[in-house]
């Protein structure tokens, strides 16, 4: 991909008006029609409506030629939002046959500043779907490049999972996940796409195969910050349809009262602890001494029943939420006990 | 605690981008239609919906229609999904549904489901869960729902679900708010809430409120008002809104105001714009705001307008 927008910066930098240009001579530019009272009255550049007044004539007459083309580039570059520019441009490459790899590299061109334009990324996948497999490299490069400048474009990841199925290139997917958490263990996305990996990917063994690795991972990841969402969520995930084995797993329980011992960012630690209890993990004393230790302010004297102790916990220190909590308490299990 | 400055605001919509070097003006030339959605159900919550000439209004909506059936963005531009849910619901607003050959338009929506039960956007063929909610959200209010095969479509969103129990846009993609919305929405519509885990989206989405008592769109994200919105109404249709904390985020509203010049921008001290207007405004009112109109949460159209679609016949 360009590091730059050089070739559109020098255009528009060198922009002759269109009235002024020779190979336009023979066409005469529509205006916009917006009605007599406007309900959104909008107002325009006159660079900008000498562009559209063109692409209203050619695309009115339908004109598939090079210089439309040429316009429909313009136009983009000036409004990258409008739709009908991008569609007719396709019709344009269809019917002049014109160069695929062109097209990705103009759009890499373009890309850097509208990183969230829906048009782009649809256009983007249009073009490389029709290189089929041959594109896969390019796209990983694309995605990966506009992911170093947002970890968390959901476009660019969106492209990405896009790519993955329909034009392979797993390889190298987990690593890449594992270097994007490396940087930021709290993105979000990289998570979504690791399970996406351990979950979809042809070439490992599948979710249940990659669970123990997984497991171990997750849990250094929660260890190193306790007050991150998304890990506790994975782990939970990675145990999808086995609740059996999730209590079972005595790493689960215990990376709760890992944390609950260090004092501080509990708060994942506390719902997940809950959750277990609930599904029928029988907590020992260790985990009601950590309870106890944890001398939360407001909450009183704490409740025998360690599941309604955990409820009240959460109340007080999570208040933005506490209808929530309280919810969970009056939907505790009646047997549920400490001991 | 502020006060919602309804008049300024109603200022604001009428008279907004009058200001010739204004970047939103250029950009909005495509997605008119969507703008007009926006600002006009703004009005009509705040009351002001007469403040707009109505026969102005609907001519030029019927001249985005193109020869498929589905609308497009403004005048001259291709049909899309998008924009063709934007003018069956400003019509609605106008109790105006009626004008349009339902069928025409149904027709043009109908051929854009795919075998998976997915939607495109239009004839280029992007999938997204959108466009689900955008299909069966419009066909509803045309009462053309049984025209698509509502049950692939159900079937299409529920595999976008996740383990968190939100949804992506498409199968594996990361939980987001405003899919969640739209899938959540689609499934009320289609009378298939059942699939959705309340409990355990229900904590996913009130998990979005920040100190600040904003709401974010993802784990680790900035708070955005349009999120009162997205999250909000999911909360609502799923039965669980009052497991965030309403106070906190009617300040938080409150506070994206611009108190001076009217609208509401995306948090505190950015730039106003009509989308952000309308999903604060639209919160507001699922908040219960005093003096809004009620809005209805899965087909975001006052209560009133959804009330005279299904129960007045004529």
């Amino acid at each position: 991909m360009e590091s730059d927008e050089g070739d559109e910066q020098q255009q528009e930098a060198e922009r002759l008006p269109l009235s002024q240009r020779p190979e336009w001579s023979d066409v005469t530019p529509i205006p916009q029609d917006d009605g007599p009272n406007p309900v959104v009255p909008i107002a325009y550049k006159p660079e900008f409506s000498e562009t559209m007044s063109y692409f209203r004539a050619v695309y009115y007459s339908n004109e598939r030629s090079s210089r439309s083309f040429q316009l429909t580039k313009e136009a983009i570059c000036l409004n990258p939002g409008n739709y009908t520019v991008w569609h007719f441009r396709r019709q344009i490459i269809e019917t002049l046959h014109a160069d695929l790899q062109d097209e990705l590299a103009f759009v890499g061109r373009i890309a850097k500043s509208n990183s969230k334009n829906y048009q782009l990324w649809h256009h983007r996948r249009w073009v490389a779907e029709k290189l089929g497999t041959g594109a896969v490299n390019k796209e990983l490069q694309f995605t990966k490049k506009m992911l170093s400048l947002d970890a968390k474009n959901y476009h660019a990841w969106s492209h990405r999972q896009w790519v993955l199925q329909a034009l392979g290139g797993w390889e190298d997917e987990l690593d890449y996940c594992q270097m994007l958490l490396g940087e930021d263990i709290f993105n979000n996305s990289a998570w979504n796409q690791r399970y996406f990996v351990v979950t979809r990917s042809p070439l490992l063994g599948g979710l249940i195969a990659m669970r123990d690795s997984e497991v171990n991972f997750t849990i250094e990841a929660i260890l190193g910050n306790p007050e991150n969402e998304s890990p506790w969520r994975y782990l939970r995930g990675l145990y999808k349809d086995d609740t059996e084995s999730w209590i079972n797993d005595p790493r689960m329980s215990s990376v709760c009262l890992k944390v609950l011992s260090t004092k501080s960012n509990y708060v994942f630690a506390l719902s997940t602890l809950l959750d277990l209890i609930c599904h029928g993990f029988w907590p020992s004393e260790e985990f009601r001494e950590a309870i106890n230790a944890l001398n939360t302010p407001d909450s009183g004297p704490l409740d025998s029943d360690l599941g309604r102790a955990i409820c009240r916990v959460l109340e007080c220190v999570d208040p933005l939420r506490c209808n929530y909590w309280l919810w969970r308490k009056s939907k505790l299990p009646l047997t549920v006990s400490s001991q | 605690m502020g006060e919602l400055a309804a008049d300024k605001h109603v200022k604001y919509i009428i008279s907004v981008e009058k200001k010739k070097d204004s970047f939103e003006s250029v950009v909005m030339e495509h997605l008119r239609l969507n703008g007009a959605y926006w600002g006009l159900t703004t009005l009509d919550i705040l009351g002001k919906l007469d403040a707009v000439d109505e026969e102005d209004v609907i001519s030029w909506i019927l001249k985005c229609q193109d020869e498929s059936g589905g609308f497009a963005g403004n005048i001259g531009h291709d049909p899309h999904v998008l924009y063709t849910l934007s003018a069956v619901q400003v019509l609605a607003l106008f109790d105006k549904v009626d004008i349009l050959d339902a069928d025409k338009v149904s027709n043009y929506i109908v051929g854009l489901q795919n075998e998976d039960g997915s939607f495109s956007g239009d004839i280029w063929g992007e999938v997204d869960t959108r466009f689900s909610y955008i299909a069966i959200c419009c066909l509803s209010i045309l009462q053309r729902l049984d025209k698509i095969n509502v049950d692939k479509a159900v079937e299409y969103i529920v595999s976008c679900k996740n383990l968190d129990g939100g949804f992506g846009c498409t199968p594996g993609g990361e939980s987001h708010s405003g899919q969640i919305f739209c899938c959540v929405g689609a499934l009320a519509i289609a009378g298939a809430l059942h699939h959705v885990d309340k409990d355990l989206l229900g904590w996913w989405l009130c998990e979005r409120q920040v100190k600040s008592g904003g709401l974010n769109g993802r784990p680790e994200k900035l708070p955005d008002v349009c999120y009162s919105w997205w999250v909000l109404s999911s909360l609502i249709m799923i039965d669980r809104v009052h497991w965030i904390n309403k106070d906190k985020l009617v300040k938080f509203i409150l506070d994206c105001q611009d108190m001076e010049n009217g609208g509401i921008s995306d948090r505190p001290d950015d730039a106003v714009d009509v989308f952000h207007t309308y999903f604060g405004v639209a919160g507001l009112s699922l908040l219960e705001y005093p003096g809004l109109k009620p809005i209805d949460p899965a087909y975001a159209l006052p209560v009133d307008v959804v009330n005279r679609i299904f129960f007045s016949k004529k």
